[in-house]
This record gives C-alpha cells, sequence and structure tokens, in this order.
C-alpha cells in the first residue's frame, strides 16, 4: 500500500525544488514522445529549451511573450494569497485593451506625449471596473468570484467584437472587423538601440515598465503593511478579522489591483505588438497567467521567472515546429506535461508518501 | 552535427549569405504560415496541399516549411522569424495576418511575400484570393432545387465582404430557381470550431433549414448533416450540405450535394516558378472557376439529371466568363437598384460589399 500523509510544514526546499522537477521531468517524458515521433529527443529538447536563449532574435520575442503573462500573474497572485480567485483576467486584459484603443482612436492623429499614459490610465480604470463586478457582487450578495469573473471574459469578447465591427472599426478597411492602426502617439516605443536586444526587436517600453513592477509587487508584499494583511486573510481568516483586516476591502483590493494589472497588459499589448484593435488579440494571456502565477509560488520573482519559462516553451515550440517539423499538437502535449507534473508534485511539497500499512509504518 | 545552428553562429551565416543562396544551386526556400491544423480538411488542408504539390512539382529544388495553428493576434514573430530563416517566399494564409506581414515585409525587402485574402500591397507583398462566390452560385442552384421546407440554413463566419458575397450569390442563385426559397444565417464569429458550427448546424435544422452551407473550416456541419441520414424511412430523405474549402466527401456520403474547393496548386506553383524564373512581382490576384483556383466537387448521384444539368450549365457558363454571378437587375436589401437589367458587379464593389441583396431577411451584424 502506498498511502500519503500530510507534512505538518512543507519543506522550503522542495516548495521551490518542485518547479524545477517539474521542468526537468517534462524534458523527460516530452523527450520520450518525441522520440516516439521519430526526432531526436535531444535536439527537440535543446531547440525547446536552450535555442531561444541563445538566438538574440528570440530572446527579445521571450521578454514580448513573457511581459503580459508576467503583469497579470503578478496582479493575480495577491488575490490568490488572500484566497480570493479571480479567474477572469482574460476579460479584464480585454476591456483594458478596448479602452485604451478607445483613447488613442479618440485622439487619432494627435501627436502628444500624454496620449500614452492616458492610454495606459484608461486600460487600468477599464480593467479595475470589470474586475469591480465580481468584487461587488462577492461582498453583497456572496455571489463566487470565480464564476462571475470567468463568465466575464465572454461578456467582454463579444464586447470587443461588437466594438472592432461598430463604433472603432476602420473606415477605410473594407468592412473587416479591426480597427485602424494607431498613428506613432498612440504607440509604445520599441527599445531600439538597447544593449543586448536586436536592430529589429519589439521589446517595448511596457516590457521595460514590466520588469520595473516586480520589485515594486515584491516590496508591497514583503514590506507593507497591506500585503500582510493579505497574507494573513489567506492563511487565518478569523486572525486577520480580529486583527482589524476588513475581508470586504481585501476582496475589492485584490480584484481591483490584478484588473488593473490586466487591464495595463491588455493596453501594453494592443499599442504595443498589436498596434491596432483586432478581435485575435486576446490569446488566453488571462488564463495562462494563472499557471504562470502558480508556478512563480505566487511570488513575485518567482513570477517572473515562471513567465519567462512559459514563454520559452511557445517560443521553442515555434522553432521546433520550424526547424523539426514537430507538430504543433505534440507542443501542446508538452506544454500540458509541465502544469501536469508541476499539480503532480505538489502533492509531494504538502504530502509524505508511505510505502506499507499505516500500523506497520509507526 | 545539426547543433552547430543552434549556437545562432549559422543564424547569423544564413543572414548573411540569404541573399547569394538565391542565386547559387541551392533550393529555393518557401514557407507557409496556416492559421488552423493541417488536419482541419478545410481551408489549412487546402493550402498544406498547396504546398505538397510544390514540394512534388518542383522536388529538390525546392525546400518548403510550415507553421499551423498560428493565432492572427500573435502572428507577426512567426513571420519574422521564418525571414530571418532565409526563406526566400513565404505565403501568409489567412486575413489576419495582413498588418503582421506588412510589417515584417518592410525590414525584409529582399523576401517576397504572398498574403491570403488581404487587401493592402506593398513592393514585396502580392495579395491573392479565390473567388469562391462563383461556387456559390453552383451551389445556390442545387440548394434551391433540393430543398422541400424552401429553407436554406448558412453558417457564416465573421460580416467581411468575403462571406456577405458568398451568402448574396447564393441566394440569388437559389431563388433564380425556386422563389419561395428563404436564408436563415447564423453568425459563429470563428472560422474554425467544430463544437460551434455543429451547434450552429442543429439549431439551423431545427429552424426547419433541409439544406445547410457553411462558410467555416470544419467538417462538423457535414458530420451533423451526414448523421440526419440513419435510420430514414422510405421516401424520407436526410439534410443536405455542401464540402467546404476541400470536397468533404468523405465525411458526408449521403449528405453532401457538392463541394467549393479552394484549388490553391495552380498559382502556389506559378508563383514559385516566377521567383525561379526572377519575374516575381508583386500583383493582386483574384481567380475563380475559370483560372482553376475555384473547384466544384462532384455532384451527388441523388441529384436529379436535370438539376445536375441545370447547375453544370451554370458552372461552365462562368468557367467560359460567359456568366457573372451578380448580373442585373439586382436590388439590394433595402430596395434600392444596385445593379441594372443586364449590368454586372464590379470588382470595387464586390471587395467592399457590405449589403444583402433584397429578400434577404435579417441585418448584417454589426
Amino acid at each position: 500500500m502506498i498511502r500519503l500523509e500530510p507534512r505538518l510544514t512543507p519543506s522550503r526546499a522542495m516548495v521551490w525544488g518542485t518547479p524545477a522537477l517539474a521542468v526537468l521531468a517534462t524534458m523527460i517524458a516530452g523527450g520520450i514522445l518525441f522520440a516516439m515521433l521519430g526526432k531526436n529527443p535531444m535536439e527537440a529538447i535543446w531547440t525547446i529549451f536552450v535555442d531561444p536563449i541563445l538566438d538574440p532574435y528570440s530572446r527579445d520575442e521571450l521578454f514580448v511573450k513573457a511581459a503580459p503573462l508576467v503583469l497579470i500573474a503578478i496582479g493575480l497572485s495577491y488575490g490568490f494569497r488572500a484566497g480570493v480567485w479571480n479567474i477572469g483576467a482574460e476579460g479584464q486584459f480585454i476591456v483594458g485593451a478596448i479602452a485604451g484603443s478607445a483613447v488613442g482612436l479618440a485622439f487619432y492623429g494627435t501627436e502628444a506625449i500624454w496620449l500614452l499614459p492616458l492610454m495606459a490610465l484608461a486600460g487600468m480604470v477599464a480593467g479595475t471596473l470589470w474586475a469591480m463586478i465580481p468584487a461587488f457582487l462577492k461582498v453583497r450578495f456572496n455571489a463566487n468570484e470565480i464564476l462571475v469573473s470567468l463568465m466575464l471574459v465572454y461578456v467582454a469578447d463579444q464586447l470587443l467584437r461588437a466594438m472592432v465591427a461598430g463604433p472603432l472599426r476602420n473606415p477605410a478597411g473594407f468592412n473587416f472587423p479591426e480597427s485602424r492602426l494607431f498613428h506613432d502617439s498612440a504607440v509604445l516605443p520599441l527599445l531600439q538601440g538597447f544593449p543586448g536586444l536586436t536592430e529589429y526587436t519589439r521589446v517595448h517600453v511596457g516590457v521595460l515598465i514590466a520588469l520595473l513592477l516586480v520589485p515594486l509587487a515584491w516590496l508591497l508584499l514583503r514590506k507593507h503593511l497591506l500585503g500582510f494583511n493579505i497574507q494573513v486573510m489567506g492563511s487565518a481568516p478569523r486572525a486577520a478579522r480580529f486583527s482589524g483586516v476588513k475581508p470586504a476591502m481585501i476582496i475589492y483590493v485584490c480584484l481591483g489591483l490584478s484588473g488593473a494589472m490586466a487591464g495595463l497588459a491588455g493596453l501594453f499589448e494592443v499599442a504595443g505588438p498589436a498596434g491596432q484593435l483586432v478581435p485575435a488579440l486576446p490569446q488566453g494571456y488571462g488564463f495562462t497567467a494563472i499557471i504562470v502565477a502558480f508556478l512563480g509560488r505566487l511570488n513575485p520573482l518567482g513570477i517572473l521567472a515562471a513567465g519567462l519559462v512559459m514563454a520559452l516553451t511557445y517560443i521553442g515550440g515555434e522553432n521546433a515546429q520550424l526547424d523539426l517539423g514537430l507538430p504543433r499538437a505534440a507542443i501542446s502535449v508538452f506544454q500540458g506535461m509541465l502544469l501536469f507534473f508541476l499539480l503532480g508534485l505538489d502533492i509531494l511539497v504538502r504530502y509524505r508518501v508511505r510505502f506499507g500499512k499505516r500500523g506497520a509504518a509507526q | 552535427m545539426k547543433l552547430l545552428k543552434t549556437l545562432g553562429l549559422a543564424t547569423a551565416l544564413t543572414l548573411a549569405t540569404g541573399g547569394v543562396m538565391a542565386q547559387s544551386d541551392d533550393p529555393l526556400s518557401v514557407g507557409f504560415i496556416y492559421v488552423g491544423p493541417i488536419g482541419d480538411f478545410g481551408w489549412s488542408y487546402q493550402h498544406e496541399q498547396g504546398r505538397l504539390a510544390i514540394e512534388e512539382h518542383f522536388g529538390d529544388a525546392v525546400e518548403t516549411t510550415y507553421i499551423e495553428s498560428v493565432p492572427e493576434g500573435d502572428s507577426e514573430r512567426v513571420i519574422r522569424r521564418m525571414a530571418q530563416d532565409g526563406t526566400d517566399l513565404i505565403f501568409t494564409t489567412s486575413f489576419g495576418y495582413m498588418t503582421p506581414t506588412l510589417r515584417v515585409a518592410g525590414q525584409f525587402p529582399e523576401t517576397m511575400f504572398e498574403h491570403a485574402t488581404g487587401y493592402q500591397r506593398a513592393d514585396n507583398v502580392s495579395v491573392y484570393s479565390g473567388r469562391f462566390y462563383e461556387g456559390r452560385t453552383v451551389q445556390g442552384i442545387l440548394a434551391g432545387h433540393m430543398t422541400e421546407s424552401n429553407v436554406i440554413g448558412y453558417i457564416a463566419s465573421f460580416p467581411i465582404p468575403e462571406v456577405i458575397r458568398g451568402i448574396n450569390a447564393a441566394y440569388l442563385a437559389a431563388k433564380s430557381v425556386n422563389p419561395d426559397v428563404e436564408f436563415k444565417i447564423v453568425w459563429v464569429s470563428t472560422w474554425f470550431d467544430p463544437a460551434k458550427e455543429a451547434d450552429a448546424a442543429n439549431a439551423l435544422i431545427e429552424q426547419g433549414a433541409d439544406v445547410i452551407m457553411q462558410h467555416t473550416d470544419s467538417t462538423a456541419p457535414m458530420t451533423i448533416a451526414e448523421a440526419t441520414w440513419d435510420n430514414l424511412g422510405e421516401d424520407e430523405t436526410g439534410i443536405y450540405a455542401f464540402g467546404q474549402a476541400s470536397d468533404m466527401l468523405e465525411f458526408g456520403p449521403n449528405a453532401r450535394l457538392s463541394s467549393i474547393i479552394d484549388n490553391w496548386n495552380p498559382y502556389y506553383i506559378e508563383r514559385v516558378q516566377a521567383v525561379m524564373d526572377g519575374t516575381w512581382e508583386s500583383a493582386d490576384s483574384w481567380h475563380g472557376i475559370g483560372q482553376g483556383t475555384t473547384t466544384i466537387g462532384a455532384f451527388n448521384i441523388n441529384i436529379p439529371e436535370d438539376v445536375a444539368a441545370e447547375a453544370q450549365a451554370a458552372l461552365d457558363a462562368i468557367a467560359a466568363g460567359e456568366l457573372h454571378p451578380f448580373t442585373g437587375p439586382v436590388n439590394k436589401q433595402d430596395g434600392s437598384v444596385w445593379l441594372a437589367e443586364g449590368e454586372t458587379a464590379d470588382d470595387g464593389t464586390l471587395l467592399g460589399m457590405n449589403f444583402y441583396v433584397e429578400g434577404i431577411e435579417g441585418a448584417i451584424p454589426n
């Protein structure tokens, strides 16, 4: 008999060791999968995990892809610590992109340095307001925020389609559902000429801001009273209440914060790589960020690393399709393995594996 | 060892020698970017057939690569990566790749691009599409004759001119052979989502449609239609449907009336040849039945002979350039005159078509 016995305190080494172990297990299982497909497993793993880091163009793209994941995941991590489950970051991402685009398009042709900050503000406010809906319903009626925030993703998606087919549609675009291209002042500047970046880099200011927010988020979590209250609320709600933490306030703050971050990520995506509002803008970043948040142990620094690893599997996966002719489906399975192993190994963090009968073992 | 390539050294080398390679004996490299999986048996599948046709036709003289299921909103990186790898000719095969293609093309003036179904060109970006609406005329004739309920269901993707053109052409043809015909249109807001397309097909059947047309990429509607042919009583018929983008015969041996097949093979071979000959130029190609880009799959054997003959005659007339699917008198939905007696639609109006013709009910979603 194999039994699982809860550990009193999770081992610290295991908490940080399992993500690395999960990546390793994914490489091994993935290697077997690739070998069965008739590809050289070492070459495939190398192409996915190492190539993108060595190749300067892919390295740039890692940052572009990781930035929205990291931004959203950091916002989500506060709520997840406090037991507030915002599953609808994708929706907040979309409304942030819509609101920011609307501002950019309203001032179409206006060359001004205040335009981008205004768009960013609009994106954050829209994301926050969208997240306030589940927060209010949770506080007022105790409605499940998981369901409400998730359902609002679909509402946001329909809103996006309505906007690009209606008010925000390109007037000269043959009726195709997409906005016109933003003018220069409404597009995030690229970090061209930055040391280490390539000539045609797509790394934009938003990536830099995402990076700068990582230490700030860490300070807020570890050194600020709010971060402390959030953590207490998550681990000991009763104790939190006795010490004067208002649960309603924590719910509003956590959902609002994650909504603002997701909205900002949406704006960065639309004013950065996309350069126009298109119905295909949402790529599921809001959902992938949930994985990133947990892969990074809800710690801003861990999230940064996790976001980069996740981006690596996307970009490496594309390279593997091109260079080795691996089918897209195999890459998806490979990405799924990563999550599977992480969740599976998490059991080992919280439980001890015992062999034999209960009596005999003691 | 291929690992050398991974050191990034080779990437730089390829870039540096890319120009020289094109003229030397090295194979011409051709890349394809697909919006769906190559196994969709529809849109992306047909482009993949075109890639295979290039390989077969040119043999060792070409080297092809592809990436499937590339999201439109996140395609620039993939297109760029292909260009960086020194690919000489890149086909980006979905409308949403338009802006990313133009951006990458601006940075790689030596690389040639071919963008499907878009409307913006550059010195090194061609656009190409098919006159699929010509096939809709043939379908409309078949559907108008074969329907018994006089309700034809239409599964539409996005309200863009290409889709609206197809609806209008099918309706005009169906109406011309069956004045009582009525169209029910469901917009699914996706090119490829088997579940959504199946839901739409079921909804249309519940609303009385007995012939289903689709402007989406999966075989799900055909599968739904075929399922209605099980356990039929005497003299009963099931729901009919049409193959879209590819033939789809194996998915609806009973239900499939015919199909519109996108046949990119001749165009792709022609363009690769042009690059090899050094005669490639940015162009706008819009070929239809006459040039073989739009082909019509074999008619179902259950179609009465006279109906099949009528559809075949229309097909031949379109191929010969004697029949234009949009020939007046045609009014717009609001009753205003669009085409006078004998007048045919010009390409400009067709390319920007954003209105229904008279008789179609409902509004184009906005």
